[in-house]
């Protein structure tokens, strides 16, 4: 009996639902804003997709295509503009994101 | 770069990079953690950071990872773009970042799922470079609705944030746009993207791909236009969701479960925070996202106004500093009109001054003040207001009945007591903040137009109750004054 990649991949995602229920609702309301922009800057983990496509390892991410070598150079080449902005977007995010978040975060001072 | 990798190789197995995508999702979880509290908060940033950092660094060690210039350069980029902003933005405008910020995540998500396709399709982009059929391999039906999904999530994603963006930094007018038959609208873009989306799916097309992304693009645009200002703060926090689902999406379609272990954290937490605003406003989920609220002035609310009596009593400043510094309690309540006035700063003086002359002055935040969750909290740190002086609703409301005077600076719906008291009221039913209930409250305000709900406030007419009309930053700092004054 063999699990599918799809299934673990399920799983997984199930108990990260659960995990991040949990770890949410024990952010202190004050802290909301900073929660919102430092999920922001984790959001830009999209950027590994984008190397993928960029580095031009697309082929080996699609399960069960296995070694498929792109024929067309031009199609390996839109795929890594297109992979290459990805990159841009997520990073902008994920610099901007965790910057802004730590220049918040170093705000909230005690008396 | 190229010899380390070389020298890894042997090592770096598929086992290995999912073990470290571990390690990098357990340090997202603990970054999330570390906003538990904000004297761990910073750490919980640094852990977050670790854990962005090793995930791409393993990731450029993928050994089908070839080319290194598209990936160095456009992150370059990236951080050339964001970090300026991120040093630069106003506290006022953390909103718009992090709508415009949503937008980018969904627009990253809908390339990656087109990169992930597109090079299958290589008879598309070059016409003469057609492969004979049969060479050309197949994609799975599972990998073609993951990057579907992703697609669409993404498209919605990024055009509806930046609508919310637009609305929100004020190039697009932010009251609700209805017409008839709007929702009747959406859902038939809904129903020719799904259609077109499990076309895709089935034929490997991509005619439809290309037209179920515009459908998504259209449609976040239409489901975010109907809703109004003060619902933002659930909309951005939906968005947030939004843009975590992509995420897990793209990690499915990539088997990353880095990528779905973050995605499921961001998920859940808009998920979460849109249903705390929800709750905040009394409002179900789907009245907000269904939107229209605020764009009718409430018919009944005249009868309601004429009913309370009419008498608004104006104060002068001076009056106020004079009861605020012989008050043993003073509780400030800070709105939407604190920020947009950039009264913060001003206000810490006063609260300060007040501290100094042993006057116990504490800041009450409703979780809905502002556009987004906690903004009222951020823009009170920057002004250097420490954080336990800052009170949440329900750590402060049972403390209003013994508190001497009440100072609301710009804040309107979310002190109206007709929220308890009366049930023809559009509010009722909303938590507020007791004001009321203290010995003595005095309104900031610019004047007395009614709030976002479009709601007369019964607090403005009620006996312990001055107003004091101007814009709030120069009422604060004349109050400052006016305190320092009678110091000598």
């Amino acid at each position: 009996m063999v699990i599918s990649l799809f299934t673990v991949a399920l799983i997984v995602f199930v108990l990260a639902c659960f995990v991040g229920y949990h770890v949410i609702w024990g952010v202190t309301p004050a802290l909301h804003t900073p929660l919102m922009a430092v999920t922001n800057a984790i959001s830009g983990i999209v950027v590994v997709g984008a190397m993928m496509v960029a580095g031009g390892a697309v082929e080996v991410a699609s399960v069960g295509v296995g070694g498929y070598i792109i024929t067309s150079e031009q199609a390996a080449f839109y795929a890594k503009v297109i992979g290459a902005v990805g990159v841009f977007l997520a990073s902008i995010n994920i610099f901007g994101g965790f910057v802004v978040t730590n220049r918040m975060l170093a705000m909230f001072k005690k008396k | 770069m190229a010899e380390l990798k070389t020298f890894l190789s042997p090592y770096l197995t598929g086992d290995v990079f999912a073990l470290v995508y571990l390690v990098a999702g357990i340090l997202f979880i603990l970054g999330l953690k570390g906003l538990a509290h904000p004297s761990s908060a910073r750490r919980g940033n640094n852990f977050a950071m670790l854990g962005m950092f090793i995930a791409i660094m393993v990731t450029l060690f993928h050994p089908q990872i070839t080319d290194y210039m598209w990936i160095f350069v456009p992150m370059a980029l990236g951080a050339l773009v964001g970090v300026p902003i991120a040093l630069k933005i106003n506290m006022t405008a953390m909103p718009q970042l992090v709508a415009i910020l949503h937008s980018f995540v969904g627009l990253a998500a809908v390339l990656v799922a087109a990169g992930m396709f597109l090079p299958f399709q290589p008879q598309l982009i070059n016409p003469e470079g057609v492969v004979s059929e049969g060479v050309l391999p197949q994609l799975s039906t599972a990998t073609m609705i993951e990057i579907f999904m992703g697609a669409w999530i993404g498209a919605i994603t990024f055009t509806g944030s930046v609508v919310a963006f637009a609305k929100l930094n004020g190039n697009f007018r932010s009251a609700p746009i209805t017409f008839k038959g709007q929702h009747l609208l959406n859902l038939a873009i809904f129903v020719a993207m799904i259609y077109f989306g499990v076309y895709f799916a089935m034929y490997q097309s991509v005619e439809a791909f290309v037209v179920m992304c515009a459908l998504a693009f259209l449609l976040g645009f239409t489901l975010i236009i109907p809703i109004g200002g003060a619902d933002m703060p659930v909309i951005v926090s939906m968005l947030n969701s939004y843009s975590g689902w992509a995420a897990a999406a793209t990690g499915f379609t990539l088997n990353n479960m880095q990528l779905i272990i973050a995605g499921a954290l961001i998920g859940s937490s808009g998920a979460i925070l849109s249903y705390i605003m929800c709750k905040a406003m009394n409002r179900s989920f789907i009245s907000v996202v269904l939107g229209g609220f605020g764009a009718d002035d409430d018919p009944a609310a005249s009868e309601r106004a004429s009913a309370v009596e009419k008498g608004v009593k104006a104060a002068a400043v001076e009056d106020a500093g004079y009861m605020l510094e012989n008050a043993e309690s003073v509780v400030i309540v800070p709105g939407y009109g604190m920020a947009v006035a950039q009264a913060q700063h001003a206000l810490k003086e006063v609260s300060e001054i007040l501290e100094e002359k042993g006057v116990k002055t504490r800041f009450a935040i409703h979780p809905v003040a502002g556009r987004m969750p906690g903004h009222m909290n951020v823009l009170l740190a920057e002004a250097d207001v420490p954080y336990d002086r800052v009170e949440e609703m329900d750590e402060i409301n049972s403390d209003f009945s013994q508190t001497d005077v009440v100072l609301v600076v710009g804040a309107n719906d979310v002190v109206n007591p007709d929220a308890k008291e009366d049930p023809s009221s559009p509010l009722y039913g909303m938590p507020i903040l007791d004001a009321y209930k203290a010995k003595m409250v005095y309104v900031v305000k610019r004047s007395m137009s009614s709030g976002y709900a479009g709601v007369e406030n019964t607090l403005f007419y009620m006996d312990n109750t001055y107003m004091i009309f101007g814009d709030a930053k120069e009422i604060a700092e004349n109050l400052s004054s006016s305190l320092k004054g009678t110091a000598h």
